[in-house]
């Protein structure tokens, strides 16, 4: 008991820290406008590819169509804000946005995964995002195909930072617990998880709409903050971006997609006086990555605080 | 008499094969039974008949438990582990890239109830779950010697290990009636005979009925109280150990009619 608390603390002092080390790097100048900007863009992809990880990589089901769920948190932000233009409006939409995620998630999840598996459910996940951005697209409220611009921006780094620590901390305690243990029983072995009497159905269900919630999340931090967005925004390009980061940084391992989300973020804004280049970079370092190690960046390694002291604990001994 | 496992007349067709044909057998509390018979004889396929893998194409399969019948035929594979129906595989399916450990505490999933935000958020009686089944975990690997080995991922142990593994995972489900599809397979003569003591002992401190198909006889004659042969989907011979071992029919069915 005593060692579990121990733990928790720590997490919560590196937590701790790490806002106050943003906080006084901005404050130095060290980081700018320009700088913080890309700390917010890859916290929001953290947000999405981490949601997105427990989907493909823990339930081992395939997904494409994330950026839909985005769009749904984005878009409830949008409006809500606009009408309720204050921090707790902007509370109130990203839990609508959340809700609403969450229930197509069931709705789709349920009708997809009992019947669906590998590349017929990527195209039928990439079919009820594509449904929709075609609502979207054809509603007067959402502003149509044109958007909607001029969305109060609510929230800043502090928002995007502290609900990346929640959603990696719900998420890692979650494949931390019984819960998590089915749901890769359920990647691993379909047959031998139902002798054991795991609903493999329910499972997948439960893992496809956290990682919805958690992509509406990333949606609201997204409308916020950028203030404009459009259906154009949550294509599959952008559900395919997401998978990019999750597969880079290893399918399995929110680690890795820590470190992929910040790599390619830090590349991204590197890279964006290459212009239409860019994207070809970004192939290539995938291809390569793909070629010389093919489990992604970290592969299924995660890193824990437990192992860590393990480690030293032994060399100290030793 | 009412038996705890009661299956009339089970057919199973597949297209212009019939795998089981017009099968019936009973199972008893606390019995360890075998069922043997050539390669192809339909005894994996009547096995997931049993674990409701496969449905019948027609028959019937009770289960009595707690003076309730549960009509298995129209139960699916979850069901019907939910009952107290759990087995192992004849081509290991193990969860191959968890740990031994998580592999035992998986199958303990339904026993055990931990709410989701209790385990989000870390709340004391997450830990507590967490404690129980460990230590119920630990329990079972003890007994079929899997202590040290806990903390390595299922794919690395030794062939024989991992159907012990397996066992052990079957019996996280506290099952009543555990169904072993060769679990000797691939194992040396003194592999199998520590198994056959491991098989008795577990089913009786557990008090469990246990169906076993094996094609290792040493393991058969030890263990079993009956026998049930199957030979081309159909039930040839059942009876005691002794009685089958002087059954002409099996013996036939086993090595071709004599041509003297």
């Amino acid at each position: 008991m005593k060692a579990n608390l121990k733990y928790i603390l720590s997490w919560l002092v590196i937590m701790i820290a790490g806002f106050y080390l943003i906080n006084a790097l901005i404050m130095v100048g060290v980081i700018d406008d320009f700088i913080e900007n890309m700390l917010v863009t890859i916290g929001i992809n953290i947000i999405l590819a981490t949601g997105l990880n427990l989907i493909i990589g823990f339930s081992g089901q395939f997904s494409l169509g994330h950026a839909g769920f985005m769009a749904i948190g984005a878009y409830a932000t949008a409006i809500i804000t606009q009408h309720v233009s204050t921090e707790l409006g902007f509370i109130v939409s990203l839990l609508v946005g959340m809700a609403l995620a969450a229930l197509i998630a069931l709705v789709v999840g349920t009708a997809t995964f009992t019947r669906l598996k590998g590349d017929y459910l990527a195209i039928a996940t990439l079919g009820a995002a594509e449904i929709i951005r075609n609502i979207i697209n054809n509603l007067k409220i959402t502003g149509g195909s044109a958007g909607m611009f001029n969305i109060p921006q609510l929230c800043s780094w502090p928002t995007v930072y502290i609900l990346v620590c929640l959603t990696t901390l719900v998420l890692m305690n979650f494949i931390r617990s019984k819960n998590g243990r089915a749901i890769k029983a359920v990647r691993e072995d379909e047959i031998a998880a139902e002798a054991m009497g795991i609903n493999t159905t329910k499972w997948k269900v439960a893992a496809f709409v956290i990682g919805a919630t958690t992509a509406a999340i990333a949606g609201s931090l997204h409308a916020s903050y950028i203030q404009t967005i459009s259906p154009s925004n949550f294509g599959i390009m952008e559900s395919i971006s997401i998978l990019v980061i999750v597969v880079l940084g290893g399918v399995g391992s929110m680690t890795g997609t820590f470190l992929a989300a910040v790599v390619l973020g830090v590349l991204d804004t590197v890279l964006q006086n290459f212009g239409a280049l860019r994207m070809v970079i970004y192939a290539i370092a995938l291809i390569l990555i793909m070629i010389f190690k093919p489990s992604g960046l970290l592969g299924n390694w995660e890193f824990s605080l437990k192992n860590l002291g393990k480690h030293f604990g032994k060399k100290e001994r030793g | 008499m009412e038996h705890l496992l009661q299956v009339e007349h089970a057919v199973r067709k597949f297209g212009g094969v019939t795998a089981v044909n017009d099968v019936s057998l009973h199972l008893d509390e606390h019995e360890l039974v075998a069922l043997i018979g050539p390669n192809g004889a339909g005894k994996t396929t009547l096995f997931n008949l049993l674990t409701g893998m496969v449905p019948v194409t027609s028959g019937k399969i009770d289960l009595r438990v707690d003076k309730q019948t549960y009509d298995l035929t129209s139960k699916n594979a979850v069901q019907i582990a939910d009952l107290g129906l759990s087995r192992t595989f004849q081509n290991i399916r193990l969860f191959k890239n968890l740990t031994v450990m998580d592999n035992v505490l998986t199958a303990m999933t339904n026993k055990y109830k931990e709410g989701f935000l209790t385990t989000v958020f870390r709340l004391p009686s997450y830990y507590r779950t967490e404690k129980e089944m460990r230590a119920a975990a630990e329990k079972l690997l003890d007994i079929f010697d899997l202590t040290d080995s806990q903390a390595l991922l299922a794919e690395n142990l030794p062939y024989g290990t991992q159907r012990r593994l397996e066992i052990v995972r079957a019996l996280a489900t506290q099952p009543k009636i555990l169904f072993l599809d060769e679990p000797a397979a691939g194992m040396n003569p003194e592999e199998t005979a520590d198994l056959t003591n491991l098989i008795k002992r577990v089913q009786k401190e557990f008090g469990i009925t246990v169906l076993l198909i094996e094609h290792d006889m040493s393991l058969v004659m030890n263990l079993a109280e009956r026998i049930y042969v199957l030979d081309q989907g159909e039930l040839l011979a059942t009876g005691t150990p002794e009685e089958i071992r002087t059954n002409n029919k099996v013996v036939e069915a086993y090595l071709g009619e004599g041509e003297v």
